[in-house]
């Protein structure tokens, strides 16, 4: 996973005059994007909406329109994107009411049947604090990721060759290793929204990655860590992350995997 | 590596069909069927707590007692019957499902099959049986007596 990098409006005015935009391209249908905005700085105290008439591809994704609103319609739109290929997890917003990456999400699954105006609505993920406009504050999502010790922990000198695992054993954990800390399932789950102690099914699932590594000799050790009020019993299996996460993980299998090793496995 | 993913070619994105609304999370159905196991968690505590009281008032005074239960014999206690009924149903049948997902290996991967079937089990016990309890109501309430 990389850093994920920040596009903010600069504080130069000239930096934030929308280009001209170009002609819609062959094939394009006008949709509205209802943005859920938010500006610290600004005179409205409060997130609102704003809607903006864009030109879209049915091959286009979402974040193509985000990109056209901000390069040709309004600078000082605020988002968060950087591979734009669903690798670095930086763009998780909530579209149309539910978690996705903008990178994602094509343009031809959101359009209204029967040739009726589409309208794409776009809101910041939930349950984490909001900066500005899609942007927020994720250090608590990272915080709860740290504290899971999301790294290989051994005892005993180095191998001076390569761990070696079984194929059976790597297979064990496979699904977890592809999580690309994005926070779409963190932020889809009701129970993170209320309680933010709650460590949310990122951080789980990253513990899990680890905890059924043969390699490991750190699980005793997690799952003592989520063996807590605001640990894995705060799941209640609403299966929102698992719909949420981009990746395909089976979220809530991996949760209910680590609460079955707490009961059966531990004495 | 397998790192196939959930919204892959072919299946149209679930975030097509939305209606427009507030900032409601459209969740997955298992967060619907947690709401309303939460809801009818709560209404069947009431009704037990409302129980103990009335049952208790026996101890108090077995007049008090007959008066109280008098008053559920009006025809209108049908829909709160129903309701209780509709509710325990929905929350045992819907704790089995729970229980399934939480021990079973392959509870989470048939979640919605799950739902679907207690959610389809709720309907062929309610649909007969709100049916009698109407009528007896209404029969009890406009039929004389």
């Amino acid at each position: 996973m990389s850093a994920p990098t920040t596009e903010k409006p600069g504080t130069d005015d000239s930096r934030n005059d929308p280009a001209a935009p170009p002609p819609a391209p062959e094939g394009s249908v006008v949709v509205t994007v209802k943005i859920r905005r938010y500006n610290p700085e600004g005179d409205a105290d409060e997130p609102y909406w704003e809607s903006f008439d864009v030109p879209a591809l049915p091959t286009d994704r979402v974040l193509n329109l985000l990109h056209h609103v901000k390069w040709y319609l309004d600078g000082t739109l605020a988002f968060r994107r950087s591979c734009a290929h669903g690798i670095c997890g930086s763009d998780a917003m909530r579209i149309n009411g539910i978690n996705r990456l903008a990178c994602k999400v094509l343009i031809k699954d959101l359009l209204a049947g029967g040739g009726k105006h589409t309208t794409i609505s776009i809101e910041p993920i939930k349950g984490l604090p909001v900066e500005k406009d899609l942007i927020v504050d994720m250090e608590p999502f990272f915080e709860a990721y740290r504290a899971v010790k999301p790294y290989l922990v051994t005892t005993g000198n180095e191998p001076t060759r390569e761990r070696l695992q079984s194929s059976a054993d790597r297979a064990r954990f496979d699904d977890t290793t592809k999580c690309i800390l994005c926070a779409a399932c963190t932020t889809s789950c009701p129970v993170f929204w209320t309680e933010g102690s709650y460590f949310g099914p990122a951080a789980i699932v990253n513990a899990h990655r680890f905890i059924f590594d043969s390699r490991d000799e750190g699980a005793e050790e997690r799952l003592d860590i989520l063996n807590d009020n605001e640990g894995v019993w705060r799941c209640r299996t609403t299966f929102n992350c698992t719909d949420a996460c981009p990746r395909g993980i089976q979220v809530t299998q991996a949760i209910q995997e680590v609460k079955r090793a707490l009961l059966f496995r531990r004495v | 590596m397998a790192s196939t993913t959930a919204h892959s070619a072919g299946a149209a994105d679930r975030a097509g069909n939305a209606r427009l609304g507030g900032t409601l999370y459209r969740g997955d159905p298992g967060m619907w069927s947690w709401v309303a196991h939460r809801i009818t968690g709560v209404l069947v505590f009431f009704f037990l707590f409302v129980h103990v009281l009335d049952t208790a008032l026996v101890r108090v005074s077995p007049n008090a007692y007959d008066v109280v239960i008098e008053t559920y014999k009006h025809p209108v206690m049908v829909l709160f019957e129903l309701g209780l009924v509709g509710a325990v149903l929905y929350h045992a049948l819907n704790g089995i499902r729970v229980m399934l997902v939480d021990f079973w290996s392959k509870g989470t991967k048939y979640q919605k099959p799950m739902l679907w079937t207690i959610l389809a089990i709720w309907l062929v016990v309610m649909i007969p049986g709100s049916y009698y309890l109407l009528v007896k109501g209404f029969a009890d309430l406009f039929g004389g007596s």
